[in-house]
């Protein structure tokens, strides 16, 4: 390491020391203010506004307009520093809230995210980072474009980018809305433009050396605003403030909790009783349409009564209200009655037990579990190691030893907050058995009624006994990452943590692949292929002008508030899989792979993909019944990444060998340093 | 440029390293997944073995396989001459 670098890695650290404690500080600060009666609205205000300034104070120190600098901001990004923006910029906003959430509702299952989105780092650490950090470009369709001769292999990387990238950005501009609409009472599409600005300020000015610099800030605050709220939950449930470690009693007490919940007998009768609603909406779909007309006479006939006796006008606005929402036509009736079935079918039976792994109804239907779980995990891992906005990371750091090291700080701090996701599930669940179910309806704790307010907390008395039974609660799957500082009775500038928290991880994800779309188009597409002879000005401009264009159609698309963000963020795994994942590993390890080869590899690879989707989604016009092996939609990659491996070995086979010059490139990219005479040690950034 | 037997010789080293931990990567997370039903009969420190690898033990695995990788093959470099900055 350079002196230069040094004293440049001391100033970092120091910094970043600086600025954790100033951040301690502003928390037990706003704590106190709390405590003098500040409002709760305020604290959110400010949590919100105060880090999207900082954020924006970072990203206009780091503004630049040297191109080395944009693009991968200096390459002297440390190992460690690098580890943290990696963090940020992988763990999004479904990470931060969803995560738990889908743990508490889904036990085992849920643990194939938790692999998944770990163990992919396996495979960057091992095949893809320091060969990319050697190869030492701007861009993974540089990699391409290099290594399988031309612009052909580049376009289709650069195709390949944006899908993933820009369904994925929209999550996560998506997850910005619904934080800042929550928490500070914007309107949710307010809020997409709030966010959008918070993504702006960071990656506008200074490109990736802006991003980096947020992103290490906003790591800092997401693992803090993670961990608090479960420690002291911990602290709370068992003496001991390390979660991770003592979770496995309470998973014990959790389930010998669940055997006796579920079959107590007041459990069972609610039970019972939506089942009886989940058949007559069986009974009223199958009649359909006349259903549909003696259900709007029903009504009509209700209301009437109600009308001639003279009834409370509450009651009569009720009836009046039930009879306007009855849907207008059969298709409307159909819809909303299937997802009122769905909804009462999920409350006919008890949960599954949190540990039963690959539950099913039989042998058959519990190996077709544990297949799709298998392929869930091979689609996330290697969809992990095929994202380029992290592959672009690891062109960074100042060595290939580093990039090596950047790995294991990444998946360091990625491992802090996905082991303690689990915990947070099991530290809630046990919290919501044996504390709010069984309590008395008119005595529930205040997060109930105000998540209550916002739809995320639902409660339906249905045997009108005034007890709260556990089927009787409906949770939504983020509620349970947003209220545990609430549930473990903390003040709620914990919960303003948590939202700004929330905020910096859908934020440094948007930036991330914001600056990947906006990189594709404007290195590899204007630059690389339209105009060869632009000017750094030049480029840069047209880098920055695509930077908003590509955010303001992602804002705008989120605003749309589209269903099947969670299918579509899965969907952007499985085709950066399929079509980076083979081309990459080849290109490296085996050196007969070639131009024809890689081509046609990659576009089976994302065709493949793309086709099953379209063959078993819905959302598409697909339907489950034409799955191959019952393998559902979002796991695609499945088929999609052998069949690009496939392709590209056989059609590299029978195609002639790639030339002299592409065999030393992989010679080159294979060795840290091949002394002095190499060809390209000089290729890096001082050319430009 | 034209590779000396010892630039073949690191590269298979650094092929023989990659599928050792490829190879155990792939144990840590499949098998405890495929037996799952079998494993969670198991119980350690109250959580049972499938649930506990899954969310914690295949973690911890895949932090040690980076790192050691990356410190075994910063050595590797040395050993061969072919690290940065020589």
């Amino acid at each position: 390491m350079s002196n230069a670098q040094a004293a440049f890695n001391r100033q970092l650290k120091r910094m970043y020391s600086w600025y954790a404690g100033g951040f301690a500080l502003f928390v037990v600060f706003l704590a106190f203010a709390e405590q003098m009666g500040m409002s709760t609205r305020w604290i959110g205000y400010v949590f919100m506004f105060a880090t999207i300034a900082l954020y924006a104070g970072i990203g206009v120190m780091s503004r630049t307009a040297d191109v080395s600098e944009y693009y991968v901001a200096g390459r002297r990004v440390p190992a460690l520093f690098n580890g943290m923006a990696t963090g940020a910029d992988w763990m999004s906003a479904a990470s931060f809230i969803g995560l738990a959430g889908t743990l508490y509702f889904g036990g085992y299952q849920g643990l194939a995210f938790v692999m998944g989105w770990t163990g992919g780092y396996c495979l960057v650490a091992l095949f893809l980072a320091p060969y990319l950090r050697k190869f030492g470009e701007f861009t993974i369709p540089d990699f391409l474009g290099a290594r399988y001769g031309g612009n052909a292999a580049r376009m289709i990387g650069v195709l390949a980018a944006i899908l993933a990238s820009f369904t994925y950005v929209v999550a996560q501009i998506y997850g910005v809305g619904l934080i800042t609409s929550r928490f500070v009472g914007l309107e949710f599409e307010v809020g997409v433009f709030v966010g959008l600005a918070g993504i702006l300020v960071c990656s506008f000015l200074g490109g990736m050396r802006a991003v980096t610099w947020t992103q290490v800030a906003q790591y800092i605050i997401l693992i803090v605003a993670y961990m608090l709220p479960v420690v002291i939950l911990s602290t709370k449930v068992t003496g001991i403030p390390v979660p991770q470690a003592v979770y496995g009693t309470v998973l014990q007490k959790l389930s010998l909790k669940e055997k006796e919940l579920f079959s107590s007998p007041k459990e069972l009768e609610v039970n019972a009783l939506y089942k009886a609603r989940m058949d007559s909406f069986d009974e009223k779909i199958a009649g359909l349409p006349d259903s549909l007309e003696a259900e709007r006479a029903r009504l009509t006939e209700r209301l009437d009564v109600l009308k001639a006796d003279n009834a409370p006008a509450k009651d009569i606005s009720v009836a009046e209200m039930a009879l306007r929402e009855t849907p207008k036509d059969e298709a409307g009736a159909r819809k909303k009655w299937t997802d009122a079935r769905k909804a009462a079918e999920s409350k006919a039976a008890p949960p599954l037990a949190h540990t039963l792994a690959h539950a099913g109804r039989d042998q058959a239907d519990s190996d077709n579990k544990r297949l799709n779980f298998i392929a869930l995990v091979i689609c996330l891992m290697v969809g992990t190691a095929s994202l380029p906005h992290i592959l672009m990371r690891y062109y960074t750091t100042p060595s290939v030893r580093e990039a090596r090291e950047s790995v294991f700080w990444s998946l360091f701090f990625i491992f802090l907050l996905y082991v303690t996701a689990p915990a947070y599930a099991v530290f809630a669940k046990y919290e919501v058995y044996t504390n709010l179910v069984g309590s008395t309806i008119s005595t529930l704790p205040g997060w109930v009624a105000s998540w209550g307010k916002v739809g995320l907390v639902k409660i339906e008395d249905i045997n009108g006994d005034g007890l709260l039974q556990l089927a009787e609660l409906t949770l939504n799957t983020d509620v349970i990452v947003l209220a545990t500082p609430e549930i473990a009775g903390l003040p709620y500038v914990i919960s303003g943590l948590v939202a700004a928290g929330g905020l910096a991880a859908a934020l440094s994800t948007a930036d991330g692949l914001l600056l990947t779309i906006a990189n594709a188009m404007s290195h590899d597409v204007y630059y690389k292929v339209i105009d060869p002879a632009a000017s750094t000005q030049r480029r840069l401009v047209i880098s920055k002008t695509l930077l908003l264009v590509v955010a303001l159609i992602a804002a705008y698309t989120a605003s749309l508030k589209p269903d099947n963000i969670l299918f579509m963020v899965g969907l952007a795994f499985s085709i950066a899989a399929s079509a980076f994942f083979p081309a990459l590993v080849c290109g490296v390890f085996w050196q007969r792979a070639n131009k024809p080869g890689a081509i046609s590899g990659m576009i089976a690879g994302l065709a493949m993909c793309l086709y099953y989707a379209v063959r078993t989604h819905p959302f598409f016009g697909g339907d489950i019944s034409n799955a191959w092996f019952g393998i559902e939609p979002i796991s695609c990659g499945f088929f999609g990444i052998p069949v690009g491996f496939v392709v590209l070995v056989l059609v590299s086979l029978v195609t002639p060998a790639p030339d002299r010059e592409t065999r030393e490139l992989v010679e080159h990219v294979r060795y840290p340093n091949l002394g002095p005479a190499e060809r390209s040690s000089v290729r890096d950034e001082g050319v430009y | 440029m034209q590779l000396s037997g010892r630039h073949r010789e690191y590269w298979r080293r650094n092929l023989h390293i990659t599928a050792v931990l490829v190879a155990l990567w792939f144990s840590v997370t499949f098998i405890p997944i495929y037996y799952a039903r079998e494993l969670n009969d198991i119980v350690v420190f109250g959580w049972p073995l499938a649930f506990y690898m899954g969310a914690q033990g295949s973690l911890i695995v895949y932090v040690v396989i980076i790192w050691y990788y990356a410190r075994v093959m910063n050595r590797l470099d040395h050993e061969y001459g072919v690290q940065e900055d020589a």
